[in-house]
């Protein structure tokens, strides 16, 4: 995605132009809008109806929470216990909303209605432009063209539910932990970020038989203060903590 | 509860944690400690995800086609392609494992 962009796209003051952060939005927003069809499809084989499915996509609009509601669901899981994994999984958009409130600047008055908006894939976009314009456009592009595709083929998955059969055949199941890859990779700039990835997915993995899934998630996040506190120890005072290379 | 019960309770919830995210104020993430928490916890939550989605069957671990597709994925990355294709090897791959029987 950035890392695509020639030497002659980068402008002398830091900046990206607008039509490259537009096409790096809408490369976000247009495959990972397109893979609602995957849960749309998820949703209703699970048993839920037309109507609940498409009001998840619409109110819940975060991706790994609907899929872990619908799973818990389909399991068998209780409605009260379904829906605190898919809690737990949201959860991070709050860690989101704590770096890019700072980072889009935006008025008290816009909050409630960009919050919606503040998800793994708006993150990752915003997170990753130089300035604060770029932050701002990539932001609202991803969200928009993300928000408006996730809905659409949420509805035409859950309607051709039946027609296409079996998903997994099809290597649907696939597209979720690649749209997670494809954000994380960008984020692995140094070791410590390696380290992080890396204990937490063996967290993630080695809890996950143990815990409710949403839980091991959030259990494996420790792995972020855990690097930090050892890199800290290492280093011997502690007092240096680096910045990100923003 | 409904089925009804348990969207409307992870609507409201789901909606309440992202607003709460962008509601706290700025001065909490001037520590450099915070700021850098902060931005390694994404990176956390998304290997773990990762992990789990690729490697997990609900609570068990397994090892199966999605493998290869994440591994195509993770090729795909390398060589810097776009995100659309990205996805798609991960699709294609794991679909076709399964079809040679995988």
């Amino acid at each position: 995605m950035a890392e695509q962009r020639t030497l002659s796209e980068l402008r002398a003051d830091g900046g990206k132009p607008d039509a490259v952060v537009v096409r790096d939005a809408l490369g976000v927003g247009v495959a990972v809008g397109l893979s609602g069809f995957a849960f749309g499809v998820t949703s209703a084989g699970s048993g839920l109806t037309l109507v609940q499915t498409c009001a998840l996509s619409l109110l819940v609009f975060t991706g790994a929470s609907q899929f872990a509601l619908v799973g818990a669901l389909a399991a068998g899981g209780g409605a009260l216990t379904a829906a605190a994994g898919a809690f737990f999984l949201g959860v991070r958009n709050a860690f989101y909303g704590l770096r890019l409130s700072q980072l889009l600047s935006l008025t008290r008055a816009v909050r409630p209605f960009a919050a919606q908006w503040v998800i793994d894939e708006t993150a990752a976009v915003a997170l990753a432009q130089p300035t604060r314009r770029s932050a701002r456009i990539g932001f609202v592009v991803t969200g928009l063209s993300l928000y408006v595709l996730w809905n659409l083929t949420t509805l035409l998955g859950a309607l051709g539910a039946e027609a296409i059969g079996d998903t997994d055949a099809w290597g649907l199941d696939a597209a979720g932990p690649a749209v997670f890859l494809a954000l994380l990779a960008p984020m692995l700039k140094s070791a410590t970020e390696r380290a992080v990835a890396g204990l937490a997915a063996l967290l993630g993995l080695g809890l996950l038989p143990v815990l409710p899934a949403g839980v091991s998630v959030l259990v494996a996040a420790l792995a972020a203060p855990l690097v930090l506190w050892a890199e800290g120890r290492r280093r011997g005072d502690g007092t240096d903590v680096r910045e990100g290379e923003r | 509860m409904s089925i009804w019960g348990a969207v409307a309770v992870t609507a409201l919830g789901c909606y309440a944690v992202k607003l709460v995210g962008l509601l706290v104020p700025a001065g909490a993430l001037e520590k450099p400690l915070v700021r850098r928490l902060a931005a390694l916890l994404p990176v956390a939550l998304l290997a773990a995800l990762t992990a789990q989605q690729t490697f997990g069957d609900g609570q068990a671990p397994a090892l199966d086609a999605r493998a290869a597709g994440v591994a195509a994925a993770a090729v795909a990355l390398v060589l810097r392609a776009p995100f659309l294709l990205v996805v798609a090897a991960a699709v294609v791959v794991t679909a076709g494992v399964r079809a040679m029987g995988g």
